[in-house]
This record gives C-alpha cells, sequence and structure tokens, in this order.
C-alpha cells in the first residue's frame, strides 16, 4: 500500500516525535508514505478567520499538486487533516468556490477537481486499512499491563471526518484493545485542549487543560494517547504550569498514539523518539509493561 | 370516420389562468389541432356548468372524444369521466392533461408555460383519438379480513368489524396482543393507568366470536388481490398445545431458568424460559423460548413438561403454516424504539443510570420490575433530580428528520410521574414543545405550575466527568439555555432519553409481500396524506396506527376504527370494481423470460410455471405500464396505454418539431427537419 503523506510544519519542529514515530510505524506495517513534494502550509486555524478565499486556495494548491496516481493524501496532523478535508469538500458542495479557488490556482498552473484526492487520517488509515487481523500478526509486544487514555480532540473528528462517531469517537480505543492494552473510556476524550487559547487566555486554556487531565487521572490513566500536535503540546507542555495554577500533582505523560503502537510493533524508544516529550513516558511503559511481564512469567 | 374533439381549457380561477393564457390555448387548439371540433375555455371547468358543457356538446355537437386540460387526473378525473358518462359517452374515451400542477404551478414565464400547455393539449388530443371504450369489472368481497398486529390500532380494528358481525383473524407476532401499550403504566393528558383501558379490549378480542385470534404467528405470504386475498400464516411453535392448556401458569412457576426479558420488560426485568409476558396476556398459554430453555441446551430438566396437569408441553411442536381466505387486509404493525447507543454522547449502555423512554415506564409501572417504584439502577436509590431529553433520534438530520410526535407529551407524563412519586427536581430538555391536541396543552400548563424546569435547548452531551465538588457522582448534563444563550451543566441523578419511534426493522419486507410501499423513513405510504389516509395503493389493504407514522394512543384508535369502517364499507357493498385500465400479455407469444414478474410494483404478475408464460392478474394490475415498456417481445399490451397512444401522445407534445410530411402548409418546416 502507498499513499501520498502530508506531514505539515508541526511535524517538522515541535512535533518531530510524532513524524519519526509515523515514519516508523509505517515502515513496520509495511505501507509506504511518499511525501508530497513542494507541500506548503494548511495554514492551521488562523488563515480560514481572515480570509476563506484565499485560505480555502492555499490549500488546494496541496492537493493540486498530488500526481495523478497520488488518490489517496495522509495527513497526521488533525488541523492539516481538517483543513485538507474540508477544502476539498467545499469545493465539491460550492460550484463557486470551486471556480474561484481554481482560478486562483491557474495563476501557478494548477487545477483541482474535488473528489480526485481523498484525504485520509492516519488513524482511519491504520485501522482501516491495515485492520485488526494485521495489527494483532504485527504486534510482538503486549501492551497489558498499561492504563492508556486515548485522546480526540476536537479538529480530527469533528465534523466530518468519515471514520468515526463525531461525537464520542471509539476508533482508537478499539485499536489500542486489540494491543492487549487497558483503555480507559474516560468521558472527554472529544473535549477541547484550547487549541491556541494559551497565547490569549491562560485562564481560560489551564482550565480545560486541567478538566482533561483531571478526567485521565480519576480513571488511572498511565498516559493518554494523542492524535494532534496541538493537543500534545498543549498537555505536556504545559502540565507542570496547570499544576501550579491549581495547586495540583500531575505527572501524567502525553505521547503520540503511533509512538506506543510503535512499542506494541517491537520497535524501540529511540526509534519511536520517545523521550522527546516533556513529562517522561518511557520509565511508565518500561515499569509498567515488565511488572506485567514479570508477573506472567511468575 | 375522423373522430370528433372536444377540447376544454380551465382557467382554475386564477391557478391556471394567472400564468398560462387559457384563452389563446383553447382557441390554438381548436384552430390547430387535427379532429377537434370544439374547443372551449371556462372559469371552473370541476363546477357543475362546467361539466355540464362537456355533457351538452357530446349530445349537441356529436363529440366522440373528449380532452380537458386541468389540474391533476388524480383530482378529478372522476368527475369528467362521470360527465362524459351523462352525456352518453363512454368515459374511458375522456383524456385529462394537468396543465396546472405540471405547468402553470411550476413556471414562471407566461409565454413559455403558454407554449408548453399548447403542447400538453395537442399531445393530449392526439392520444385520445386512439383511446377505447372500455367497461369495468366487479368481483365478490370475501367478508372475512385479516389484521395484522394486535396492538391498539389493530384491536380496534378488529373489535369494531367484529362488533359489527364480520368475520377477522387477527395476527400478532408476540406471544400476547396488546402491543406497546400494554407496557405503559399511564396514558397521557388524562393519566388513566395504560393497562386499565386496554386489557379489556384485548380480552374481549380474545373471547369475540367473530374474532380468531393467532398470536406468537407471522404473516408468511400473501397472493390474490382486492376481495379475494389467500394469506399464509406461520403460528411459530409455542412448545405448549394450545387446547390442552388452560393457563394454569404451573410450568412458569416451576422452570428453573431466568433470563432477562428483553421484549416486554424492555431489559429492566427477568423472565422464565417458558413464560406469559405479563399477568394480563391474551391468550393465556405461554410460550417456551428454546433459545434459554435448558431442555433444549442439554436435554435435561423438563420440569414443565412433568408438572403440566394437562401433558400440555410439547418440545417436539413445530412451526405450523395456516391458509386463510380474506376479502381485505389491515396492517397495524406499529413501531419499534429507535437505539439509544447510536447517540454515544448521551450516554446509554456506558452510565448506568441513562434510561430509554420504554425502561422508564417499566420503571413506573406498578406490574413492572420494582412495583412501579422509581429507582436508581442500584435497586434502592430514589434519585433526587431527573433529566428528561426530547428528540432522542427525531428531528436530528444524523437520525430521523421527522418528529415522533408522542415524546412530548410522554416526557410530559414522566415529569408528572417523577414529581408526584419521588418529588425529585425535573428538568425537560426540549427543542420545541408540541402539544396541539385536545387537551394536551393543558397537561403542559400543568406541569409548568408542578414546578417542572423547562430548558429550551439541545443536549450536548450527558457525562460522568465532574467539574467541581457538587458534581461529583453524578451525571452532568450539558445543553445551551437557548433562551438566555448560555451553555448550562445541570448535575443530575437520573437521564430519560426520549427515544424516536422507528419504523419495524422489517416493514419494507411486510410491504413487499402486501404490495404497498413505504416512505423514505420507513413507514407505510397512504393512498392520499389528506383525504385518504388509510387506504394504500393497493385495493384492499389498509393500514392504521404508528406503522404509517409515529402516532400516540388516540390518533391510533382512530385510525383503527376509519380503517375497518372502509372495509365494512366493501364488505357491506359486496362488489368492488375493478378498473378495467391494465395490462395484458398475448400468451401465446410470451416466451416466460420473466422479466416483468420482477418489475411490477404490485405483484401483479404470476408466472405458470407448467405452461411456461406470464399472466396478468386483473384484479392487482393498476395499469402502470412499467411490464409493457419492459417486454422484450412487445407482447404485453396495455389497455388504455397502448403503444399507439403512446406515440401519438409524444407526436402530439411535439407538434412543433414533428410534422408529417403532406401536411398542407407545413412542408417548410418538414423539409428543414428532413435536412
Amino acid at each position: 500500500m502507498k499513499y501520498a503523506y502530508y506531514p505539515g510544519c508541526s511535524l517538522e519542529s515541535g512535533s518531530a516525535a510524532y513524524d519519526v514515530s509515523v515514519r516508523a510505524v509505517a515502515d513496520a506495517l509495511g505501507f509506504e508514505l511518499e511525501e508530497l513534494d513542494d507541500w506548503n502550509c494548511c495554514g492551521a486555524t488562523e488563515y480560514f478567520t481572515q480570509n476563506e478565499l484565499v485560505a480555502t486556495s492555499v490549500i488546494a494548491r496541496n492537493l493540486a499538486i498530488c500526481r495523478e496516481d497520488q488518490t489517496q493524501l495522509v495527513a497526521p496532523c488533525a488541523a492539516c487533516f481538517l483543513n485538507l478535508k474540508k477544502t476539498d469538500q467545499l469545493m465539491a458542495t460550492h460550484s463557486h468556490v470551486k471556480c474561484q479557488v481554481n482560478e486562483a490556482l491557474a495563476a501557478g498552473g494548477l487545477h483541482y477537481d474535488p473528489g480526485r484526492v481523498k484525504v485520509r487520517h492516519l488513524l482511519d488509515l491504520i485501522y482501516t486499512d491495515i485492520g485488526e487481523a494485521k495489527l494483532r500478526q504485527k504486534a510482538v509486544k503486549s501492551l497489558k499491563g498499561l492504563r492508556v487514555a486515548p485522546y480526540y480532540g476536537c479538529q480530527v473528528v469533528r465534523p466530518m471526518n468519515g471514520f468515526d462517531n463525531t461525537e464520542y469517537p471509539m476508533k482508537m480505543d478499539e485499536l489500542f484493545t486489540w494491543l492487549g492494552a487497558e483503555v480507559v473510556d474516560y468521558p472527554v476524550k472529544a473535549h477541547c485542549c484550547g487549541g491556541h487559547m494559551t497565547q490569549i487566555s491562560e485562564d481560560a486554556a489551564f482550565e480545560l487543560i486541567r478538566r482533561l487531565l483531571d478526567s485521565a487521572v480519576e480513571y488511572q490513566a498511565d498516559l493518554i494517547l494523542c492524535m494532534c500536535p496541538m493537543c500534545q503540546l498543549n498537555l505536556d507542555a504545559y502540565q507542570g504550569r496547570v499544576a501550579n495554577h491549581f495547586n495540583k500533582n500531575y505527572q501524567l505523560p502525553i505521547i503520540f498514539f503511533t509512538q506506543l503502537l510503535g512499542v506494541a510493533l517491537g520497535l524501540d524508544f529511540q526509534q519511536l523518539a520517545i523521550g522527546k516529550e516533556i513529562v517522561p513516558a518511557g520509565p511508565v511503559i518500561q515499569a509498567k509493561l515488565s511488572a506485567q511481564a514479570a508477573g506472567a512469567s511468575a | 370516420m375522423a373522430e370528433r374533439v372536444g377540447v376544454y381549457v380551465c382557467h382554475c380561477g386564477s391557478n391556471i389562468a394567472g400564468k398560462v393564457d387559457v384563452e389563446e390555448v383553447a382557441k390554438w387548439a381548436g384552430e390547430h389541432v387535427k379532429d377537434v371540433v370544439v374547443a372551449r375555455d371556462y372559469k371552473f371547468m370541476c363546477s357543475d356548468l362546467g361539466q355540464k358543457m362537456v355533457e351538452d356538446d357530446i349530445k349537441n355537437e356529436g363529440l366522440t372524444r373528449v380532452v380537458v386540460a386541468a389540474c391533476s387526473p388524480h383530482l378529478h378525473e372522476k368527475t369528467f369521466r362521470r360527465a362524459c358518462k351523462n352525456g352518453g359517452l363512454n368515459p374511458y374515451l375522456l383524456e385529462m392533461t394537468n396543465i396546472r400542477e405540471h405547468c402553470s404551478w411550476v413556471h414562471k414565464d407566461t409565454a413559455a408555460a403558454t407554449e408548453k400547455a399548447k403542447a400538453l393539449v395537442s399531445a393530449a388530443a392526439e392520444r385520445v383519438k386512439f383511446q377505447e371504450p372500455l367497461e369495468p369489472t366487479y368481483v365478490d368481497v370475501n367478508p372475512t379480513t385479516l389484521v395484522v398486529g394486535g396492538g391498539i390500532a389493530g384491536l380496534q380494528a378488529t373489535l369494531e368489524l367484529a362488533d359489527a358481525g364480520y368475520p377477522v383473524h387477527l395476527v400478532e407476532r408476540q406471544p400476547s396482543i396488546g402491543g406497546h401499550m400494554a407496557q405503559f403504566d399511564k396514558t397521557f393528558p388524562t393519566l388513566d393507568c395504560s393497562a386499565c383501558i386496554l386489557t379489556p379490549k384485548m380480552s374481549e378480542a380474545g373471547q369475540h366470536e367473530n374474532v380468531t385470534l393467532h398470536a406468537y404467528s407471522e404473516l408468511e405470504e400473501v397472493s390474490g388481490s382486492v376481495g379475494n386475498f389467500k394469506v399464509k400464516i406461520r403460528q411459530k411453535a409455542r412448545k405448549v398445545d394450545f387446547d390442552l392448556c388452560t393457563g394454569c401458569g404451573v410450568c412458569v412457576e416451576k422452570c428453573p431458568r431466568k433470563v432477562v426479558d428483553t421484549e416486554f420488560e424492555a431489559g429492566m426485568g427477568n423472565r422464565k424460559a417458558i413464560y406469559m409476558p405479563f399477568p394480563q396476556a391474551v391468550p393465556r398459554v405461554p410460550v417456551l423460548d428454546t433459545e434459554s430453555c435448558i431442555w433444549f441446551e442439554r436435554q435435561r430438566c423438563g420440569a414443565c413438561q412433568k408438572l403440566c396437569p394437562t401433558n400440555a408441553i410439547n418440545f417436539e411442536q413445530e412451526d405450523e403454516l395456516i391458509e386463510l381466505n380474506v376479502g381485505n387486509i389491515i396492517i397495524a404493525t406499529g413501531w419499534k424504539p429507535f437505539d439509544c447507543h447510536k447517540i454515544p454522547q448521551y450516554g446509554y449502555g456506558r452510565l448506568a443510570n441513562v434510561y430509554t423512554s420504554l425502561e422508564f415506564e417499566r420503571l413506573c409501572n406498578a406490574a413492572g420490575p420494582t412495583n412501579g417504584k422509581i429507582l436508581l439502577r442500584d435497586g434502592k436509590t430514589v434519585p433526587k433530580s431527573v433529566a428528561i431529553i426530547h428528540c432522542v433520534g427525531s428531528r436530528d438530520l444524523n437520525h430521523n428528520p421527522y418528529c415522533s410526535s408522542v415524546c412530548c407529551m410522554a416526557s410530559l407524563k414522566f415529569a408528572h410521574l417523577v414529581t408526584e412519586k419521588t418529588g425529585a427536581e425535573v428538568h425537560s430538555f426540549y427543542i420545541d414543545i408540541r402539544t396541539n391536541q385536545k387537551d394536551y396543552e393543558e397537561f403542559y400548563q400543568r406541569l409548568l405550575d408542578e414546578g417542572v424546569h423547562f430548558v429550551r435547548g439541545k443536549v450536548s452531551e450527558v457525562t460522568d466527568a465532574a467539574r467541581s465538588e457538587n458534581e461529583r457522582g453524578k451525571l452532568i448534563v450539558q445543553a445551551e439555555d437557548t433562551l438566555i444563550g448560555r451553555q448550562q451543566r445541570f448535575p443530575v441523578d437520573m437521564v430519560i432519553l426520549m427515544g424516536a419511534l422507528e419504523p419495524q426493522t422489517d416493514a419494507r419486507e411486510l410491504g413487499l409481500k402486501c404490495g404497498i410501499s413505504c416512505s423514505m423513513a420507513g413507514f407505510y405510504t397512504e393512498r392520499h396524506p389528506k383525504l385518504d389516509p388509510v387506504a394504500t395503493m393497493t385495493d384492499g389493504v389498509f393500514v392504521a396506527g404508528a406503522c404509517q407514522g409515529p402516532k400516540d394512543i388516540p390518533a391510533s384508535v382512530v385510525q383503527g376504527a376509519a380503517a375497518a369502517a372502509r372495509v365494512a364499507g366493501m364488505i357491506t357493498k359486496g362488489k368492488v370494481m375493478i378498473e378495467p385500465v391494465v395490462a395484458a400479455i398475448d400468451e401465446e407469444n410470451c416466451s416466460g423470460c420473466r422479466i416483468c414478474n420482477n418489475l411490477c410494483p404490485y405483484n401483479a404478475i404470476e408466472y405458470d410455471a407448467q405452461r411456461g408464460v406470464s399472466h396478468v392478474i386483473t384484479a392487482l394490475c393498476k395499469g402502470c405500464g412499467t411490464c409493457v415498456s419492459a417486454c422484450p417481445a412487445e407482447v404485453i399490451s396495455g389497455a388504455h396505454f397502448s403503444n399507439k397512444q403512446i406515440y401519438a401522445e409524444i407526436e402530439g407534445a411535439l407538434w412543433d418539431a414533428i410534422r408529417p410530411a403532406g401536411v398542407p402548409g407545413e412542408s417548410e418546416t418538414a423539409e428543414v427537419s428532413a435536412s
């Protein structure tokens, strides 16, 4: 299986661990990610609020530069996925948007017919295309003993992901259940992490982050799994300050779901960039999994 | 001899004349359409004077064909056929063309609409010349009726007919008749006990001399047509001999296997492997559920068989097929509840104290698992606060776009019961409160006076994620109160989800058997939504109750009675007219390919395996013409829609594009189109 790959800006900088683990997992599972040649920024959440036409055109460029044979484009970042998918749908359902965007693209000698490229999220790809049977077969290390809290956030699941329930997603829960982990069905798994609110109002953002951390702690999760760079950043990098703010004490590692998936596939921490996070995940994973292994052998 | 055609163009007040130049159309038809000898326009053709005009012209002008350009033939074809008949012309020599719904109502430009009206009139006039006089036939009506579904709608229909002296076969899928109403505690808006008003009807149906009850049975097959249907009913094996059983209940009492009752108790209570769904069940004969019976699991136990005083238990009993002849069929198969798991953010199945409305009915019911005490799932705690969520799966484009119609009133009833029985605080979350029947609004007022909080807003989620100490251990209902424009959180002990009413899972399948169709949502389609609400497009098949659309008890009873009245009318008349507009197969030339068999939407074509040919069941045929156009050998002809008639109609419609060569004054156009 071969997919066009759109890493997005975050995966080249702050969330390099996501990119590293995505590529490692792809190798281990035997699907090929071909990075899109000369891709540009998706505009995150900001472009759309400024000028929809400019935003749509800039994003559509990424779809337009997909070659004829690149019919499926994979974006691991939540914002990238949403923007690419939204643009494709906007062009498909609003003929004037399609015309205007194509007029803009024509300036660069490009053209895009909506529907030509199917925008996929990485979770969908692993869940659907790889599937349970192959994952079970490829998994060499059981995640038994590890209590994980899958965190979906907003942008991948809402409003139109096309692969999971938009209000109460379960696909990541299922995926890690296949791999032997104890998945905690905690109620805030699709609540907002605050996004860029940390830059605008710390009070508002910290409250949102606290709710997520509190719920995961209440359900006795060992770590939280993310599928969005923004979510991972907010929960990990701000964890200490949120703890101070509310006079709490969290020690909850926040990693990308591909990193733990890689562990199950037998990759070592370094190959998966485990250790790049601020609250260290390595020791927790190590401790829980070896305790389980010791218990099993004894 | 050339036909003498009369053309009548209706103004329909300003409905047609407001957009189509009707005078011009009539004038043009008189001058340009061949064989038209009279062409008139008139304010209201359907009025007595309009009809009289047609009658007089037939007599005085010697018309042999009539074209009326007006509204849809659905509305007034009968009127003008009668006018033709009164004038002495065979009614099938009339052709109506629709220049209202198909023309004036849907076009903006007067000139273009007028041109289209001309084309439609021309088409009708060309066609009508090839129409032939037809005579309807009549068949006898069997006075026995089949009612499918023993809920309140079916019961009402059954009793109306039985009391009128006509025999009825009542088929019910469940072990007992009674339907959903038997599960309810109280009924709105009067709050009278559901069982108290239902069970007399059930026992009456069970004992009525004119009613044959087929409980625990399903309709398997329907053939024949109005007046003379042949139906097959599958009597599912109860494993209990119906004639020997006295209903003493020893078998139920002694059965050691207890299972969760997902049907009658909606999963809230238990039953035995051999059971009667509820104490007032009719018939009072238990059913053995072979899925959970120990005997069927490992050939042990057999307590029921050993202890039955009349030896009525028969493990070898098999399904039985019963064939019946009936004249009419009433379908009253009811509804099924929406699966609340489909809205996971409301937590049903995940959060213990989230209930469906049917579960709550059982919880309130004095004969239910808690003897009518409203308790949380732990079986002992009385809730102090309850949230009721309306429109769960209704008025929701993700699930069902329609309004389930009964939930507002049912939720008011619940709010009252909670207040009365527990004194708990009730929050009711609604989109709109719909209480538009007699005494319903007054009931709403009463609940407002009782202090129930009504919050206008769609609930975004029900969660156990507490944000503060007062939320700890509670279910938190998050909703925007749209009247004050604020997001709010309501910590409560219990949540009731007012799930949508959905069509039965196999509604389409049953519809196919009976030749009736379903709406997009899956509810049966009535013949006319306003003027013929219980008849269907298949003569002799009627619908009543929630299978036709979500309905409360009063509305279901009305439809049950209405369907019975329609059937009684047919039986009293004794004969039913069969339209002569039907297809016929030339059996000499039929190859028996059976393409037409499956295409017929009314199951009106039967295959004769012995002779290897298909033939049309005249009484079922609606004359739609599907088979005529599909027959690869062109050996199916349609009375009133022959190929000749259709081709003439097409040529008439394209009068300005196709002109037969040699028509005087039009050779120029002919040359242009030829080159």
